[in-house]
C-alpha cells in the first residue's frame, strides 16, 4: 500500500529526513516512532502530497506521489498534527464541505454517517470553534475518514488527549486498521507498543531500526533489571547476588540497594531471593527496574547521533 | 471546475458570518445611496442651468469603482494567509484539489460577494429611469456594471494572490492597497511627465482611464478588456505560484 523508497527532504541546507525506505501492507498499523523533529512529520506531508521530496520516490495506493499527486490525495485520509479545523463551521458543514471537495454523492448523509463514527452526531450543528481539544481531535479524524481512504495517515493522533479519550482514539484506530493501512507518527513508545504492527523508529531523519512491537521488545530489552533492597546494611549483599546462576551485572546503589541484571528468558529473581534471605539478610523489597524500553530508545537515538557525528 | 465552484461556495458562505463582509457591504452601499440622492437633488434643483440634462447612472458605477479601491483589500487579506495561519491550509492542499483551482475557487467566492452588493446597486438604475424621461440609457448602464464587475474582478484576483503570499493578513492587506493606490493613482502622474514610449507604459497601467475613460462612458474597447483579463491573470497566477512555493519550503 505505502512504498518509499530513498526518500530525502531538505529545508535548505537542513536535512529533515535522509534516504528514508520502508512499506507498509494493506490491513497493517505502521507506526513511526522517534523523538520531536525527527522527521516524521516531513516525511507524513511528502506521503500525502502536501509537499514533494528532495529526493527518492514513493507510491502510495500503487500511485506515484508526486507524479500522480491528485489520485494519491483521493486515496490518502490525512490528519495533521494541528488539526485543521474551520472554526466558525458547524460540525457538520464543515464534513460536508469536505465530502463535496472529495465528490462524495450525498454528502450530507456522509457527514452524519462520519460523525457517528466518531461519536459526534449529537453535535452535529455545534460550532467547532466550541469543542473541547478531544472532540477537535475526533472532528479531524472524522474529516480523515470521511471518503473511506485506502491509506491512513494520522500525526500524534492522540496528542493532547486526556487518558479515557486516547483509550478511546486507539480503539478507533485498531479497528479502522483491521482492513485499511495506516500509518501514524508518535513519540511514546508505549502507544507505539500498544497499537502497531509494526513499530519503525525514526531518528534525525534516518530509520534506526525497524521490527514488531514484540521483538522490539524482546530485542531492545535484551536484560531485565531488578532493585533489591535489604533491612540495614547491605555489605556483602553484592557479592551473594553475583554469586546467583544467570546474574550478569550487580551495581550496587548509593542509598544502600542493589540493582542486578539478567538476561531476558532466565527470571533468576526466585534464586537471587532465596540467596539473600539464606545470607542472613532481611529482603524488603524486589522490584523490576521500569523496563527501560524508553532508556533503550534514549540510548539508540543518541548512538545514530554520535554515528554521524564520527562519520 | 467542480472543485473551483465548491471552494468558492463555501468562500462565499463565509462572508456572511465575517462582520467585515457586513461592514464592506454596509459602507459601499451606504457611500453610493448618498451619492445617488445627492446626484438626483442636484439635477433636480439646477434642471435650468443643465438645460434639463438627465443624471446618468454612471455617477454610482463611478464611485462603486473607487470605492473598489479601499474595501476589496479587506475582503481578500484573509482568503489565503488566514488558511496558512489557521493550518487549514494543509487541509486544502492535501486534499484533492489543485493549487490552480485552490486560488480561483477563493477568487471567485470573492467576487460572488461582490456581484451580490453590485445587485442590490440596481435598484438605482430602476428608480433613475422612473423619473427621468425618455427613461435611462440601458446600453450604459449594461456598459458601466460590466465595467464594474471586470474592475472587482481584476482586483480580487490581484489581492488573492497577494493573501496567497502572506502568512499575516495585516500585512496583506496593506500590501493589496498599496498595490491599489499605485495601480489607480499614482501610475497617472508619471504618464503625464514622462514623453515618448515611457508615458504610453505607464498609460496603459492606469486603472483609472481603462475604467472611466471606457467602461463607464458606454464605450467598451478591446484595450480595456484586455488590460482587465490580464491583471486577473497575473492575480490568479501569482496565488497559484505563491501556494507552489509553500509546498517547498
Amino acid at each position: 500500500m505505502i512504498q518509499v523508497n530513498g526518500l530525502t527532504k531538505d529545508y535548505g541546507a537542513r536535512r529533515a529526513i535522509d534516504n528514508l525506505s520502508f512499506d507498509a501492507e494493506q490491513g497493517e498499523i505502521v507506526g513511526f516512532l522517534g523523538p520531536n523533529g525527527a522527521g516524521k512529520t516531513t516525511t507524513m506531508r511528502i506521503l500525502t502530497g502536501y509537499m514533494p521530496p528532495t529526493d527518492g520516490t514513493a507510491t502510495v495506493a500503487g500511485y506515484d506521489i508526486v507524479e500522480e499527486s491528485i489520485e494519491v490525495r483521493r486515496r490518502v485520509g490525512y490528519l495533521p498534527e494541528t488539526v485543521p479545523l474551520y472554526n466558525d463551521m458547524t460540525a457538520l458543514e464543515y464534513l460536508k464541505f469536505m465530502a463535496d471537495l472529495r465528490h462524495i454523492p450525498n454528502p450530507e448523509e456522509r457527514a452524519y454517517e462520519t460523525l457517528e463514527g466518531v461519536n459526534l452526531k449529537d453535535r452535529a450543528n455545534s460550532y467547532i470553534g466550541t469543542f473541547s481539544k478531544g472532540m477537535r481531535q475526533r472532528i479531524g479524524l472524522a474529516q480523515a475518514l470521511i471518503h473511506r481512504p485506502e491509506v491512513l495517515i494520522l500525526d500524534e493522533p492522540t496528542i493532547g488527549l486526556d487518558p479515557a479519550q486516547v483509550v478511546e482514539m486507539r480503539n478507533v484506530i485498531r479497528e479502522i486498521g483491521k482492513d485499511r493501512t495506516v500509518l501514524l507518527s508518535t513519540h511514546i513508545l508505549s502507544e507505539a507498543q500498544q497499537i502497531c504492527d509494526r513499530v519503525l523508529i525514526i531518528n534525525k531523519g534516518r530509520i534506526v531500526t525497524e521490527d514488531t512491537p514484540e521483538n522490539l521488545q524482546s530485542r531492545l530489552v535484551g536484560a531485565q533489571r531488578v532493585v533489591i533492597r535489604v533491612r540495614g546494611d547491605s555489605d556483602g549483599l553484592n557479592e551473594k547476588v553475583s554469586k546467583v546462576k544467570g546474574v550478569r551485572a550487580v551495581v550496587s546503589k548509593q542509598d544502600g540497594s542493589v540493582e542486578f541484571e539478567f538476561s531476558a528468558g532466565e527470571d533468576s529473581r526466585p534464586q537471587v531471593a532465596k540467596a539473600v534471605v539464606q545470607a542472613g539478610f532481611d529482603l524488603l523489597e524486589m522490584r523490576p527496574v521500569g523496563l527501560s524500553l524508553e532508556e533503550i530508545f534514549l540510548e539508540l537515538t543518541r548512538d545514530n547521533a554520535t554515528n554521524k557525528k564520527s562519520s | 471546475m467542480r472543485n473551483i465552484w465548491i471552494i468558492a461556495k463555501r468562500e462565499y458562505d463565509h462572508y456572511f458570518i465575517s462582520p467585515i463582509a457586513y461592514v464592506v457591504g454596509f459602507m459601499i452601499l451606504l457611500v453610493v445611496g448618498i451619492i445617488f440622492a445627492m446626484t438626483i437633488l442636484y439635477f433636480m434643483q439646477n434642471a435650468f442651468q443643465l438645460f434639463g440634462q438627465a443624471p446618468e447612472i454612471t455617477q454610482i458605477t463611478g464611485a462603486f469603482g473607487f470605492l473598489l479601491v479601499l474595501t476589496i483589500p479587506a475582503l481578500t487579506m484573509r482568503l489565503l494567509a488566514d488558511e496558512a495561519r489557521m493550518g487549514t491550509l494543509e487541509l486544502l492542499l492535501t486534499a484533492p484539489v489543485r493549487d490552480f483551482e485552490l486560488v480561483a475557487g477563493k477568487w471567485l467566492g470573492g467576487l460572488l460577494f461582490v456581484l451580490t452588493i453590485l445587485a442590490i446597486t440596481i435598484v438605482y438604475p430602476i428608480i433613475l429611469d422612473n423619473l427621468v424621461t425618455p427613461g435611462i440609457d440601458w446600453q450604459l448602464t449594461l456598459s458601466s456594471y460590466l465595467g464594474v464587475i471586470l474592475l472587482a474582478a481584476s482586483f480580487l484576483a490581484l489581492g488573492v494572490g497577494i493573501s496567497a503570499v502572506f502568512t499575516n493578513q495585516i500585512a496583506a492587506f496593506f500590501l493589496t492597497l498599496s498595490i491599489f493606490v499605485f495601480l489607480w493613482w499614482l501610475v497617472g502622474f508619471p504618464a503625464q511627465i514622462l514623453q515618448g514610449p515611457a508615458s504610453e507604459v505607464f498609460r496603459y497601467l492606469d486603472m483609472q482611464s481603462h475604467f472611466y475613460d471606457g467602461f463607464n462612458r458606454g464605450i467598451i474597447y478591446l484595450t480595456d478588456v484586455v488590460y482587465f483579463f490580464s491583471l486577473i491573470a497575473l492575480g490568479l497566477f501569482i496565488g497559484t505560484t505563491a501556494v507552489e512555493i509553500r509546498r517547498w519550503r
